[in-house]
């Protein structure tokens, strides 16, 4: 850092505010897109390995070997297939949210109580209906549990993505560096924790909407 | 299909040249300073998780401090983390550090914490029938009951580390990220896929080590559960 440079120029973050709105917006995109696809992707998929335990072990281990590819690698390799778009950042980060989620679906499936299923049964409830309308939604807390961890380390990741020039608020950590200028890499970077936090308070609230009946019995969500 | 093999041929060519075993760029140097900072932030981030998450799951106090910390700090960027230490400090190893022991105290705190607290208090109440004291309780009935999680906590720190100890590259530090950042800025595609599949296998080894290590280490009694995790 040069000398008498103070470490943020208030001024700057005044002259920045549209820019650094645009950039939060496609941070967002960048780092919640690929939570609701992981999402789309494991909900099925735990549901299939809950109903048919002999495909589990085999899956959670496709994606905890998934898991532990650096980004930055799994970028590269992306990069030969998709470009520099942003199509390369989101493919990963959607990879990476499959070994927090499937887990979850399964562990939150495996929670409904056994009276439940077969109450659920003796209405009359068909399969479908039985895991749409009661399994799904008591599953629900354990669930969130794994899309909270997944969106908020998805959120800072992004950032990564700046080294193939998609990084959402990551432009300013890289643009920082280059002009030896803190304020720009301390701003997307204390943004970029605001948005894994206020992120993760609205699934926490989420997480209330969808469950009145843990509130009822005065259970903490 | 073609490409793929296309792709596994261009590592390979990579990986044998033998401009690639010699010097301070080549493989042993990086892959050691990769080591040196992913075992170093590994031993820190350790001793700080292992630490606090023992004490806060023993004494049952502090719990909603200590899910709120690790809440908070993976929240942190790391990759912004460790560019502005260095702005900040100049380039040495600290910077590196400071931000990869961020990234690695949270899963080793929150396993360490929740595999504590998670203990059957009727084998703890026996333990202290038995005459335990506090110290004994937890050496040797809470932290051999909770080991799969916390080797569990260990393995997700310690992949999370050797992932992320490549983003130290961008600002002109060692490491096996030298490969995938510099083959970026020169457009050679080959070094970035090479650099890749470096961090990859090395990523690979440590999740086989933790497996082993969960076999050697975690008490037969306790198997069938930490099978699970």
């Amino acid at each position: 850092m040069r000398d008498g440079e103070p470490l943020i120029r208030w001024v700057w973050i005044g002259d920045h505010v549209g820019e650094l709105a645009h950039y939060t917006g496609v941070h967002l995109r960048l780092g919640l897109l690929p939570v609701l696809f992981g999402l789309i992707i494991s909900v099925p998929l735990g549901m299939l390995c809950h109903r048919y335990r002999w495909v589990y072990p085999p899956t959670l281990t496709a994606a905890n070997v998934l898991y532990s590819i650096p980004s930055l690698a799994l970028f590269m390799i992306f990069v030969r297939y998709t470009g520099l778009t942003e199509r390369t950042v989101m493919i990963p980060l959607t990879l990476y949210t499959l070994s927090v989620l499937i887990p979850n679906v399964v562990d939150g499936l495996a929670s409904v109580p056994d009276p439940v299923r077969q109450a659920a049964t003796a209405m009359g409830f068909s399969a479908v209906r039985r895991v749409v309308q009661v399994e799904l939604p008591i599953a629900v807390p354990v669930v969130v549990a794994g899309v909270r961890v997944a969106a908020v380390s998805s959120i800072s990741l992004v950032a990564v993505g700046q080294l193939i020039g998609q990084g959402g608020l990551g432009y300013y950590i890289t643009r920082g560096l280059q002009l030896d200028f803190p304020t720009p890499i301390i701003t997307a970077t204390v943004l970029i924790m605001l948005l894994a936090l206020v992120t993760d308070a609205l699934l926490v609230l989420t997480q209330r909407l969808l469950t009145p009946w843990a509130r009822g019995k005065g259970a903490k969500a | 299909m073609n490409d793929l093999l296309n792709q596994i041929q261009l590592v390979g060519e990579w990986l044998t040249s033998s401009a690639q075993w010699h010097g301070d760029d080549g493989i042993p140097h990086r892959l050691a300073e990769h080591l040196t900072y992913s075992g170093l932030s590994l031993l820190f981030a350790t001793l700080i998780g292992l630490a606090f998450g023992l004490l806060v799951g023993h004494t049952g106090r502090g719990a909603f401090a200590v899910a709120t910390v690790a809440n908070l700090a993976r929240a942190i960027p790391t990759f912004g983390l460790v560019v502005l230490v260095v702005t900040l400090a100049g380039l040495s190893t600290a910077p590196v550090l400071v931000a990869l022991v961020a990234l690695a105290v949270p899963p080793i705190l929150i396993n360490t914490f929740e595999g504590v607290r998670g203990v059957d208090p009727d084998a703890r109440d026996a333990a202290k029938g038995m005459g335990m004291t506090g110290w004994e309780v937890l050496l040797k009935v809470e932290v051999p009951m909770a080991l799969p999680l916390i080797l569990l906590g260990l393995r997700v720190a310690a992949i999370q580390v050797v992932a992320t100890a490549t983003v130290a590259a961008y600002p002109g530090l060692g490491g096996l990220g030298r490969y995938i950042v510099d083959g970026l800025s020169r457009n050679d595609y080959q070094l970035v896929i090479g650099g890749s599949a470096v961090v990859v296998a090395l990523a690979l080894v440590v999740q086989a080590a933790f497996t082993a290590l969960r076999r050697a280490v975690v008490s037969p009694g306790l198997r069938p559960a930490a099978a699970k995790s």
